[in-house]
């Protein structure tokens, strides 16, 4: 039997999923996707993965949605065209809803036929991990707060990312280097009039260069 | 107690939610926050999956959370990337239906 947080959690993150999928106003869209990642991060949080829930939190429902929100104001949508177009494919959206309810069958009968013998999350044995771990490891300050009964978190994923997955995070930074760059060169205003204007000889567009022809074609006459 | 199961079968409604939006929507914005939904509902069984099978320490296995780590920045990597394409499209065709955006010439 599932916790009374676990429910609540879990019902306010489908319902605003459904939210999102359903509402018409892309900002109502927007903010309902909030609530859904806030409502995950504490679903990461009931999990004890305490840093993924705050990064939810801070990365996806603070900066990515607002960027969102961002985009969807700098565009200006027209709702009632995008209203009007909802409704009118009826197929497409018979065939989408179809494949989801599919899909969650399928899921929901791989659960139900699968019974594993232990309900419950299996508990941390803080303590014994803090002498297992022993004094040669990367974050030893770490085994301290084990000692006490803490689960540290952030620096046992620290210690693992810097360790391990070294390699990984290096070119996770290069991504991101690169998708900088390639957010600038795609937001860059390219100057396509004067090029096509320039390109064709009926219509100059340079009046100064025009003239300073014009006055050289004179002066030669 | 709250089973490995119930947490699967939330992030399995999760990402059928997400699907049935990239599906159904026409909006290219909407399309791309279910899609984030969708990666937002991959992390949730991975974070699962973490927490139900511990290390030998008797710790979260830390392999799921970093591989959620990286999702996150990815999408992040992605949203951004992703917003300055439909900005690009947008001023060149001044719209954002899927339905009038169905060629890739541009």
């Amino acid at each position: 039997m599932p916790t009374p947080l676990f429910i609540l959690f879990v019902l306010i993150m489908l319902g605003s999923a459904l939210v999102v999928v359903l509402h018409r106003n892309p900002v109502a869209s927007a903010m309902a996707l909030v609530c859904c990642f806030i409502s995950l991060a504490a679903l990461f949080i009931g999990l004890n993965a305490y840093f993924l829930g705050i990064i939810q939190i801070l990365v996806y429902a603070g900066a990515v949605m607002v960027l969102f929100l961002f985009i969807i104001m700098l565009l200006d949508i027209n709702r009632e065209e995008e209203e009007a177009i909802f409704f009118k494919k009826k197929n497409s959206f018979i065939a989408g809803c179809l494949i989801a309810v599919a899909l969650i069958a399928q899921i929901a009968g791989v659960c139900m036929s699968y019974k594993p013998g232990k309900e419950r999350a299996p508990k941390l044995t803080l303590r014994e991990a803090a002498y297992m771990r022993g004094v040669e490891v990367p974050v030893p300050s770490a085994n301290r707060e084990l000692f006490k009964g803490r689960l540290p978190d952030v620096k046992l994923i620290g210690e693992q990312l810097f360790t391990r997955y070294n390699f990984h995070l290096q070119i996770i930074a290069t991504l991101l280097l690169v998708s900088a760059i390639g957010v600038v060169t795609l937001s860059k205003k390219y100057p396509q009039r004067r090029v096509t204007e320039n390109q064709n000889p009926n219509n100059p567009v340079n009046p100064e260069g025009d003239s300073t022809v014009n006055g050289a074609k004179e002066g030669q006459l | 107690m709250i089973s490995l199961n119930s947490y699967l079968l939330a992030s399995g409604i999760l990402f059928a939610i997400g699907c049935a939006g990239v599906l159904t929507r026409r909006n290219i914005i909407v399309i791309f926050m279910c899609l984030e939904m969708m990666l937002a509902a991959a992390s949730l069984s991975l974070v699962a999956f973490s927490r139900y099978h511990l290390s030998e320490q008797g710790l979260p296995n830390y392999d799921g959370q970093i591989f959620v780590f990286f999702i996150i920045t990815v999408a992040a990597a992605e949203v951004a990337v992703g917003l300055a394409i439909i900005v690009a499209l947008y001023r060149t065709r001044q719209t954002i239906s899927i339905d009038k955006l169905q060629s890739m010439k541009g």
